[in-house]
């Protein structure tokens, strides 16, 4: 993990809704793994005054980027940046999607919802060749849909307005119900009562699910202890998302 | 060469620039972000008799300049603490304070007992003020009778430092902090979080999970100056400035206010070395006053003929 002030590369708007903000780190992007985050101060001002954190979306060469829509006056600010700003920027954070230990014959399903596509153009990019998978993205509406960086992808809207009107279980189900894999596991990213949907589904099927979870943070590296999810297991009540996660077994996770 | 360490009892820091409790781990938890040789010392993670989970979630919420938290003081427990970090915590070059916090009486004179052995806990800061938690903690920071009886009782204990971490949710500071003095305390940390809240307006629940939390960063920094200007006052006993400091600035202000170090508490959350990044400001600004010893600016406040409403109420 490093800190550094790093050097914006471009802020692109993707969608009538979400932008990507690229920025140069040679070091973070040599030691990033898929579903790591980075977590940044916005700017020098008191307010927003703590860092945010985002996923990485995609590295390519020394860049490396993330997406985000504007919700508050950090994310304000941060569709306003321009080429050579420098950001300071903490990263990589947290652990990554278990990707080394997929066996050879397992289909994954990548599950979005909304900006939960985050993370896997980068996880992708990171697949065997031979890896076999499918992604599954879900959205309020079109404006919410982002395909950069994805391959085999089946879309479900709330309101239709491109591939399924529904959501992803739906997806997931119909998927399922025609393949033949018989060893599957789900990557999921999006907000929780997805996580939560996906984890009952998954539940009743047998299917394991590794998920990003998010949870508001004051530092991002284990010091403050403000991003705790409470667990299954008889080991710990709480872990912290931002250290032990964001990536966690649904099956350890107490809803 | 500007003289930076300073005493607190028998003990010598190399500096006056402290990291707060519950703001750095247990002292080494980010090695490849932070040079802590350059601090005074590292306040660890309030510790307590048994492990403790803490509070369920959400803990911390931002607010204006600030945030709130309700950690409960979730911790691994004093006998993990000297398993598993102290070993660790011995090879760091800089002085270790032990931050400990109880429910009874019992247990913070427990903590000493078995904390005092090990050399590498320099001395000991007593939490008798944590917001958060439904018993110890607060109760006893807000009594000036308890303060007296665990002060007391530690000082039979111990005679490595000892400092008391004053809550500022009480009318006048200044008499926990004299209360603490007259029974054996060496030192004050003055201030921990002020009590606070923040509602979602549309759900019209609190944003964190114990509906009230503390309130920490530069919003409190007006409160914990004044809180620090009122406690030297009131007693000789070094006080230890924290509330709000983001920069060397802020730590100034403490300085002349009166307190004789700082602690860098939710700043670190923002940038990790900036306890670091202060000590070498406090330097360059001792350097362009030809100062030889930061000493020569605390309690260098000009107030002038005008006296504030808190020198009428001492």
């Amino acid at each position: 993990m490093i800190q550094e002030n790093a050097k914006c590369i471009s802020v692109k708007k993707l969608t009538p809704e979400i932008y990507q903000l690229t920025f140069r780190s040679s070091k973070i992007a040599k030691i990033a793994k898929p579903g790591q985050f980075i977590n940044l101060k916005v700017d020098n001002t008191l307010y927003p005054l703590l860092r945010r954190p985002f996923s990485i979306s995609d590295i390519v060469g020394a860049n490396v980027s993330i997406i985000f829509n504007v919700v508050g006056e950090g994310t304000k600010r941060l569709a306003k940046k321009v080429k050579n700003d420098l950001i300071d920027i903490i990263g990589p954070c947290g652990n990554s999607f278990p990707i080394k230990e997929l066996n050879k014959n397992t289909f994954v399903y990548l599950v979005a919802g909304g900006l939960g596509v985050a993370p896997f153009p980068f996880l992708i990019r990171k697949f065997s060749a031979k890896q076999k998978f499918i992604t599954i993205l879900g959205a309020r509406n079109r404006n919410y849909i982002l395909k950069d960086g994805l391959k085999n992808i089946l879309i479900s809207t709330d309101d239709g307005s491109v591939g399924l009107k529904g959501n992803v279980i739906d997806l997931i189900r119909k998927s399922i119900s025609t393949s033949n894999n018989k060893d599957s596991v789900i990557f999921a990213c999006g907000p929780t009562p997805m996580i939560k949907a996906v984890s009952e589904f998954a539940m009743k099927n047998g299917i394991t699910v590794y998920a990003s979870l998010e949870c508001d943070m004051a530092c991002g590296i284990g010091l403050c202890q403000g991003c705790n999810i409470e667990m299954n297991n008889l080991t710990s009540k709480y872990e912290l998302v931002c250290k032990n996660g964001p990536i966690f077994n649904l099956e350890n996770i107490k809803f | 060469m500007i003289k930076e360490s300073f005493k607190i009892k028998n003990v010598t820091f190399k500096n006056r620039v402290f990291v707060a409790s519950g703001t750095f781990g247990y002292g080494n938890d980010i090695p490849t972000l932070v040079d802590v040789s350059k601090l005074g010392g590292i306040m660890t993670k309030s510790l307590s008799m048994k492990p403790r989970d803490g509070n369920p979630s959400p803990r911390i919420v931002e607010t204006s300049s600030g945030m709130l938290n309700s950690i409960g003081l979730a911790n691994i427990g004093v006998e993990k603490f000297i398993n598993e970090k102290l070993p660790q915590l011995k090879n760091l070059d800089t002085s270790i304070i032990a931050n400990i916090a109880a429910s009874t009486i019992k247990e913070y004179c427990g903590l000493v007992e078995v904390l005092n052995s090990y050399k590498t806990v320099k001395g000991f800061e007593i939490n008798i003020s944590c917001p958060n938690v439904k018993e110890g903690g607060l109760t006893f920071g807000v009594d000036v009778k308890s303060v007296e009886k665990i002060t007391k009782l530690i000082r039979k204990l111990t005679n490595k430092p000892i400092i008391l971490k004053l809550t500022p949710n009480v009318t006048f500071i200044s008499e926990f902090a004299r209360a603490a003095e007259s029974s054996g305390a060496d030192a004050v940390s003055v201030i921990n979080t002020i009590v606070g809240m923040a509602i979602n307006i549309k759900t019209r629940k609190p944003k964190i999970s114990t509906i009230t939390g503390g309130l920490s960063g530069p919003a409190i920094k007006p409160i914990a100056l004044a809180k620090v200007y009122e406690t030297v006052k009131a007693v000789s006993i070094p006080v230890i400035g924290i509330g709000g400091i983001i920069n060397w600035m802020d730590a100034i202000e403490f300085f002349i206010v009166g307190a004789s170090a700082i602690q860098v508490g939710t700043a670190n959350y923002i940038n990790p070395s900036v306890g670091v990044s202060i000590a070498e400001g406090i330097r360059n600004y001792c350097k362009d006053l030809k100062l030889k010893d930061i000493q020569q600016i605390i309690g260098t406040l000009e107030t002038g003929k005008s006296s504030s409403i808190i020198d009428s109420w001492l």
